[in-house]
């Protein structure tokens, strides 16, 4: 069963009348994880973003999502704003950008929760704190009480993940989740990512220019540019046998990138310092 | 933080210490012998070289430079500015009941302000591009062009006179406040807001409005806390405003007949009267520097980027 079913999804500037995103259709199934790769500026955040209705409001957009079988865009704000977090739950590239500064987390993530739940604060906490632990956050009631610059990029995007893990949400849109993270941290990060699937058996939109990182953890993959889809299918297909010249593309630079490295790492590089 | 706000007052020390002198520099510089103000404020008929001579020794004129500030300076601290040249009161009888209504009037004008800036900053970032956001700034741009006395001599022509609802001038009931602030407020309203509104909008871009947005928290909310980041940078302006306020408050307090500093002040200054004008710069030299203090002490408390920097 497909679980979201995005039909002629079109969105454009109303100032400019550009068309950012130009009739795009895609669907996710259930308990799969949909890759959407491509350049900057092509129109992959507005189409997450478009799922969620949280685009600006210059923003606008026709065509049919359905979530569920129903269309959002027949949905009133607040019945969105009750999918949003619940249903449909966003993790964000920057953690560093994503909690209101003047605020310790634990403000954040209880007055989400008690948006959805009719849960103590004792409760919130609780649950919390088992999430936070099990994205191996060490201290999680003192993180709680920290502020975002006080704690790191990697810390924040994992905080992210033990949220969506408590408001266990049917959807996780990931928007470049690991772009601002060092590698190491770039791989705790998809760890989690790779257990929060497992353990909730959610579906999951994953947007990433990492291609390394697509392999890793999707099923299917879609790429985009210039606002449109240019090619699609399942990860393995696509990395193997690309057919889209701009795929081609993106996987061949990412093969002379990795080829370049492999070198080094056999020790051609020794060879030129002796 | 205690040691921040500790260190915050000391600064304030060597600060007004320095404006003092800087003040008592600048009225010697003026060209006219203060002696010879003193005895023509006195309506001395002939004003002879003894006379002069004789003035300065009574004033303490003949001694150095140096010496003359520092017992200027000792007697300040305990609030003793000297006497009028022209009554002869001491200074700070003068000063402080003017300092006071000042004061009042510039509280209440500041509450007045900021609540309104905060209002129509708020409305404006909200509706941003909309109808109501574009007739605010409008209307607050016409309004804030126009020259605060004329605005002032208007509003007392129609409301006080006209329709006499309210008293032309003086400081007698609640009532006087309510033209004076009305007028202060509109001129620097109309500016704040703007600040307020910019902020807001900047706020309003950020990532964690997104996040917030996307976990599905009230718009209330979301603004509650755009609000808080929004107005780190207005505290700081609405410090800064006060003492504005409190030293540009001269123009209404005239029309209005405030009996406050601003009237004192233009009568010292009309006659030369150095020992009021001294004490009146000092005064306002002093609000800005406690002011400002203050502003960055609410801004640390409020922003704990740069509470754990301190």
């Amino acid at each position: 069963m497909n679980l979201l079913e995005v039909n002629n999804l079109k969105v454009w500037d109303v100032n400019t009348g550009k068309e950012i995103i130009v009739n795009s259709s895609f669907h996710l199934k259930q308990n799969s994880c949909l890759a959407i790769v491509g350049e900057s500026g092509s129109g992959k955040s507005v189409t997450c973003r478009a799922i969620m209705k949280l685009n600006k409001s210059y923003l606008r957009q026709s065509g049919e999502i359905l979530f569920k079988g129903k269309n959002i865009h027949d949905l009133s704000e607040k019945e969105m704003r009750k999918k949003r977090g619940k249903n449909l739950c966003m993790i964000l590239q920057n953690g560093m950008s994503a909690f209101d500064p003047s605020c310790v987390i634990g403000i954040h993530l209880r007055e989400t929760l008690a948006e959805h739940f009719n849960w103590s604060k004792k409760e919130m906490s609780g649950r919390m704190k088992s999430a936070m632990e099990s994205v191996m956050l060490k201290n999680p009631l003192e993180i709680m009480n920290k502020y975002p610059h006080q704690l790191s990029g990697g810390m924040l995007q994992r905080i992210m993940i033990a949220l969506a893990i408590v408001l266990e949400p049917d959807i996780i849109i990931a928007d470049e989740p690991t772009t601002a993270l060092d590698a190491i941290s770039q791989y705790e990060v998809i760890e989690q990512f790779k257990k929060l699937r497992e353990r909730l058996g959610c579906s999951m939109i994953f947007i990433s220019h990492d291609l390394a990182v697509v392999k890793n953890i999707a099923d299917e993959v879609l790429v985009m540019k210039d606002g449109e889809i240019v090619e699609r299918g399942k990860t393995a297909e696509v990395f193997s046998e690309p057919q889209h010249d701009y795929t081609k593309y993106l996987v061949s630079t990412r093969q002379v990138l990795s080829n370049h490295f492999n070198r080094i790492m056999e020790g051609e590089a020794v060879v030129v310092n002796s | 933080m205690a040691s921040y706000i500790l260190r915050r007052i000391l600064i304030m020390i060597p600060l007004l210490i320095i404006i003092s002198f800087v003040t008592f520099v600048l009225i010697n510089l003026s060209p006219l012998d203060p002696a010879e103000v003193v005895l023509q404020s006195q309506g001395v008929p002939q004003i002879t070289d003894q006379l002069i001579a004789e003035t300065k020794e009574e004033f303490g004129m003949d001694k150095p430079f140096l010496v003359q500030y520092f017992h200027w300076f000792i007697s300040c601290l305990q609030l003793d500015f000297g006497h009028s040249y022209v009554t002869g009161k001491p200074v700070w009888s003068l000063i402080g009941p003017a300092f006071l209504n000042t004061l009042k009037l510039t509280v209440v004008s500041s509450v007045a302000i900021i609540a309104l800036s905060i209002l129509l900053g708020v409305i404006c970032a909200v509706r941003e591009g909309k109808m109501i956001d574009k007739s605010i700034r409008g209307v607050s741009f016409f309004l804030t062009a126009m020259p605060s006395y004329w605005l002032a001599s208007l509003m007392i022509l129609y409301i006080s006179v006209k329709l006499n609802l309210l008293p032309t001038s003086g400081m007698n009931s609640f009532k006087s406040y309510i033209l004076p602030v009305a007028i202060i407020t509109i001129s620097y309203a109309g500016i704040y807001f703007r600040n307020v509104r910019t902020s807001m909008i900047n706020n309003l871009n950020e990532d964690y409005v997104l996040y917030g947005r996307a976990c599905g928290l009230s718009e209330k909310k979301i603004t509650i806390h755009i609000l808080r980041n929004s107005l780190q940078v207005a505290i700081s302006i609405f410090g800064m405003a006060v003492p504005i306020i409190l030293g540009s408050t001269v123009v209404i307090e005239n029309v209005f007949a405030w009996p406050g500093l601003g009237s004192l002040s233009i009568q010292a200054i009309l006659s030369r009267d150095f020992p009021i004008i001294q004490a009146y710069v000092l005064v306002l030299a002093t609000a800005f520097v406690i002011f400002n203090t203050l502003s960055d002490i609410v801004n640390a408390v409020m922003n704990p980027k740069l509470r754990s920097n301190l």
